[in-house]
């Protein structure tokens, strides 16, 4: 243990406040926030003698139709908003970001949005129809979608409305869950929509796709022709499995790297006409107000962004020592090329090492490795995407866009570290 | 339940062997519905009127409605118990933040329609008869001053309705 502690000291550091050189990463045993990093710590640990543990002694229970996760996980969850007593059905959950690794979300615990809850649809009778500007209306049961050829990519879903908190004049406190837990990611396989649009037969005139939902709300986004030609998937599959009712089962609409609300779940029509429908959802929410008092409406893909998951808001970190710096990486036009790390407040910058898969409208890992020295410090990640679009700092956000929007935050986010090691959200 | 379960499973067996029988060709599989049976099932009021169901009502009718109906959740007058149950009110010109409803918002009336006949009552969504929602719909509009409460809405008069917001959005979605 002396000698790990030792090289610590011959740690290359690459930026401010205690960054150390991702190559470093496989070399040192690290710490997670909130876990003990301290290598004395380990060190009593080790000086116990170690015996056979008592489920190595007597056989476990055997094999289930359906697994379920470890009773020591199950700190796991989601979270709810405080449901709308009038209006239980309307709401979402987010995703626990700070306890998730890797890039993808398991299904159970990926966030949701409702706007009037969640049907319980029995697929022998759901109805896919596509009507409007086409040669010939068409509809398309569960059974018959079933046999089309499909893709399976990997896509981030995020609600528009994520992070959106940070708009505001004061930085509230809160989690990397609470704040930013509206994105998730899974592979989603499906049926190209363009596959379906082109059997429908898309007469010339036609310029947009609306699409709608079979829930209570009847859902109802409007989409581009040129878009919903291009990666848009009738999804039907989710990591594998049936999409969970709450992603829309048996079938969601799935257009990758735009805002998640556009993705209509439960999908029962797709319609074709020269003109936007203007429904409630693309006009009253969604659109974001600027200074001039113009709203844009139709911001679809979502903007280059990160966050570091671990150490976030709300976390402490319990001692002094070297700890892994990881977070999260996505950009809804491309795949995320670099992300950089500061512990100063965005001052002075380190690569950090993507540790995942780099495709295009998914997530990305990184990690870099940081040796906190007790002082006070400030967290920060930046992504880059495949375009160049380099994730903006909150300040020159609101400097472009103004903060009357409510939709579509992707600045830098902050956390701070306090000298007793608490890390919380601030404005920096 | 369980029978039609393994039907279904089975039918997804076949599929498999299906596709793979017939891999080289195109799959067809949508069945040809005509536009006058999708009648019932197609509620989408567009920006431009189509969509627009026979009938008609006005404010004065849409009152019983609304405080039947609407009132509960939106409060009498539509002031609302919340920021999103606010129905009336606002100005997009006015200092700070500016209240965002109906009225002072949105760009069509056609949408207040569509919405309100596919998501009101959020208790009983569809519940309304189509006069019913052309009743209300033109109530919602004279709340906010926008018509008065003789107008007759229909599929004709309601498009001509100009919402005050309505030249107030930029269409993003051909931005890079
Ligand atoms: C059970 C409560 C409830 C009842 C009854 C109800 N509403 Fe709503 N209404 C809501 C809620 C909650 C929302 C916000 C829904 C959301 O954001 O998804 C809403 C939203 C709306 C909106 C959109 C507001 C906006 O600015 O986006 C309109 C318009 C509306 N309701 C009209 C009506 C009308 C007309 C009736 C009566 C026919 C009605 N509502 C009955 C709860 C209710």
């Amino acid at each position: 243990m002396t000698d790990k502690t030792n090289s610590l000291e011959k740690l290359e550091h690459v930026a401010g406040n205690g960054l150390i050189n991702r190559r470093h990463l496989l070399g040192l045993g690290l710490s997670s926030a909130g876990m003990a990093v301290a290598s004395s710590v380990l060190a009593a640990d080790n000086s116990l003698p170690l015996e056979i543990p008592r489920w190595s002694r007597q056989p476990g229970p055997g094999a289930s139709g359906y697994g379920s996760r470890s009773s020591h996980t199950e700190y796991m969850q989601r979270t709810a908003g405080n449901p709308n007593p009038i209006y239980p059905g309307g709401g979402s959950s987010r995703s626990p970001l700070q306890h998730l690794q890797g890039t993808i979300t398991p299904n159970s615990l990926h966030f949701e949005r409702h706007h009037a809850g969640v049907p319980d649809i029995d697929p022998s009778l759901h109805k896919l129809v596509i009507n409007g500007l086409v040669k010939q209306p068409l509809v398309f049961s569960y059974e018959d979608l079933l046999k089309y050829p499909m893709v399976s990519k990997i896509y981030f879903l995020e609600c528009s409305g994520n992070s959106g908190s940070l708009w505001g004049a004061n930085a509230a406190d809160g989690s990397a869950q609470s704040i930013h837990g509206l994105v998730s990611c899974a592979e989603w396989t499906g049926i190209p929509l363009s596959t379906l649009l082109d059997e429908a037969g898309v007469e010339p005139q036609a310029q947009w796709v609306s699409a709608v939902g079979a829930d209570a709300a009847s859902m109802g986004r409007s989409v581009p022709l040129n878009r919903a030609m291009d990666d848009v998937l009738v999804a039907l599959f989710q990591n594998g499995e049936p999409v969970r009712p709450e992603q829309g089962y048996p079938m969601r609409l799935f257009v990758p790297g735009c805002e998640g609300n556009i993705s209509v779940k439960w999908l029962t029509q797709i319609k074709l006409s020269r003109e936007p429908s203007q429904f409630r959802d693309e006009t009253s929410k969604y659109t974001d107000t600027r200074p001039d008092r113009l709203s844009a409406q139709f911001t679809l893909p979502m903007g280059t962004k990160s966050l570091i998951t671990s150490p976030s808001g709300q976390m402490a970190l319990e001692r002094q020592g070297v700890y892994q710096v990881t977070g999260i990486a996505w950009s809804g036009r491309g795949s995320i090329r670099r992300v950089e790390v500061s512990a100063d407040g965005g001052q002075t910058w380190a690569d950090a090492r993507i540790e995942s898969h780099q495709s295009e409208k998914a997530l990305a890992r990184f990690r870099i490795p940081w040796q906190w020295s007790g002082g006070s410090a400030v967290l920060q990640s930046r992504a880059t995407d495949s375009r160049g679009n380099v994730q903006p700092s909150r300040s020159a956000l609101i400097a472009e866009k103004g903060s009357l929007g409510r939709y579509h935050f992707h600045g830098i986010q902050s956390w701070s570290v306090s000298t007793s090691g608490e890390v919380s959200n601030v404005y920096a | 339940m369980h029978r039609k379960l393994i039907r279904l499973l089975a039918l997804i067996g076949i599929a498999q062997i299906v596709f793979i029988a017939s891999s080289q060709e195109t799959v067809r599989l949508g069945t040809p519905i005509s536009e006058s049976q999708l009648e019932g099932f197609d509620l989408i009021v567009a920006a431009d009127g189509s969509g627009l169901p026979a009938g008609s009502g006005t404010a004065l009718q849409g009152k019983a409605v609304f405080e039947s109906r609407c009132q509960a959740c939106h409060s009498a007058n539509g002031e609302g118990t919340s920021g999103n149950t606010r129905l009336v009110g606002g100005d997009m010109h006015s200092a700070g933040n500016p209240i965002r409803t109906v009225g002072s918002y949105w760009p069509y009336a056609s949408t207040v329609f569509d919405y309100v006949r596919r998501a009101m009552p959020a208790d009983a969504p569809k519940s309304l008869s189509d006069i019913e929602v052309y009743q209300v719909t033109a109530y919602v509009l004279y709340l906010n001053g926008i018509i008065d409460q003789y107008l007759i809405l229909n599929s004709e008069t309601l498009t001509q309705v100009k919402m005050p917001n309505r030249d107030g959005f930029i269409d993003e979605s051909q931005a890079q």
